[in-house]
């Protein structure tokens, strides 16, 4: 009864997208509209810190190496406490703006772990491919965040925000356990999905 | 013209488009999700259910794109409307 591995990055893929949805939303009509009605201004942070409990799972039945290991519980632990510090910015439990930098460290570890997880190079095969691509996303997209903490009724970054999650709900759709990336599938990785 | 009568002229056509943009989110992320499973038709097992396994008959990409669609455009967008319009009018 347990999902492959890519049905579970395609059930990640569609919380990515409504958090996105959501995100640009906000971003639309504004934080203070958006913020009330309280379902509203908890969902953000509540499903972070949701996808980062559903991580755990993820990183005990679906890792294959000690490395994969610890890149999925690095996800679980900054999802969740990301989620936590906008929880409690959200209720006003905390108040100092510098909070908002653990989102920005939060994407600047994500980045890191999908980087150095991945041991084959771009084109080994479609995952491959994708955890660069969603490396490199990660790491660059943490200047949103940054940028949010010092200007934050900026529309272009909470856009930017948005939309990186957005992209990251594309890359996890696009995922399949093996399979070619623009025609390339190394012989070492195996023969490729329907 | 006045600059304070263009000013509120303004205002009025500023809210209209940011109301139309949120109301185009679902839509849009629904007609993707149309797009996606017309042109991977495999990707959609509902298509040729037999001998599928759950997993490969629940979590189907195209069809969860378009419910996230259309999730935000019944249950979310509603409220937000009414929210962007009620502040629009305290604003009047």
């Amino acid at each position: 009864m347990q999902p492959p591995a890519e049905h579970v990055h395609w059930l990640f893929a569609t919380g990515f997208l409504i958090l996105g949805l959501c995100l640009l939303a906000e971003a639309v009509v504004g934080t203070d509209v958006w913020r009330r009605r309280a379902w509203r201004a908890y969902l953000w942070p509540g499903l972070a810190f949701t996808l980062g409990l559903f991580m755990w799972p993820v990183m005990v039945f679906f890792t294959t190496s000690t490395l994969h290991m610890l890149a999925h519980g690095v996800w679980a632990e900054v999802l969740m406490l990301a989620g936590a510090v906008e929880l409690a910015l959200v209720r006003g439990k905390l108040q100092s703006q510098w909070w908002g930098l653990m989102l920005s460290a939060a994407f600047v570890v994500s980045g890191a772990a999908f980087l150095v997880h991945e041991q084959n190079a771009w084109l080994f095969q479609r995952s491959a491919f994708l955890h660069h691509a969603l490396g490199w996303t990660m790491l660059t997209a943490a200047v949103f965040p940054l940028a949010r903490t010092f200007r934050p009724r900026s529309q272009a970054a909470a856009a930017g925000f948005a939309l990186t999650f957005v992209l990251v709900a594309v890359f996890l759709y696009s995922d399949r356990d093996t399979a070619p990336i623009f025609g390339h599938l190394s012989p070492q990785a195996g023969a490729p999905h329907r | 013209m006045n600059a304070e009568l263009v000013s509120e002229l303004e205002v009025p056509l500023q809210r209209t488009a940011r109301a139309r943009i949120v109301a185009a989110l679902g839509p849009l992320t629904a007609f993707a999700g149309v797009v996606w499973a017309i042109v991977q038709p495999y990707r959609v097992t509902l298509l040729h259910p037999h001998g599928q396994g759950f997993w490969w008959l629940f979590v189907e990409p195209p069809l969860l794109v378009i419910a996230v669609g259309l999730l935000f455009y019944f249950f979310a967008l509603p409220g937000l409307l009414e929210d962007l319009e009620g502040r629009h009018a305290a604003a009047r």
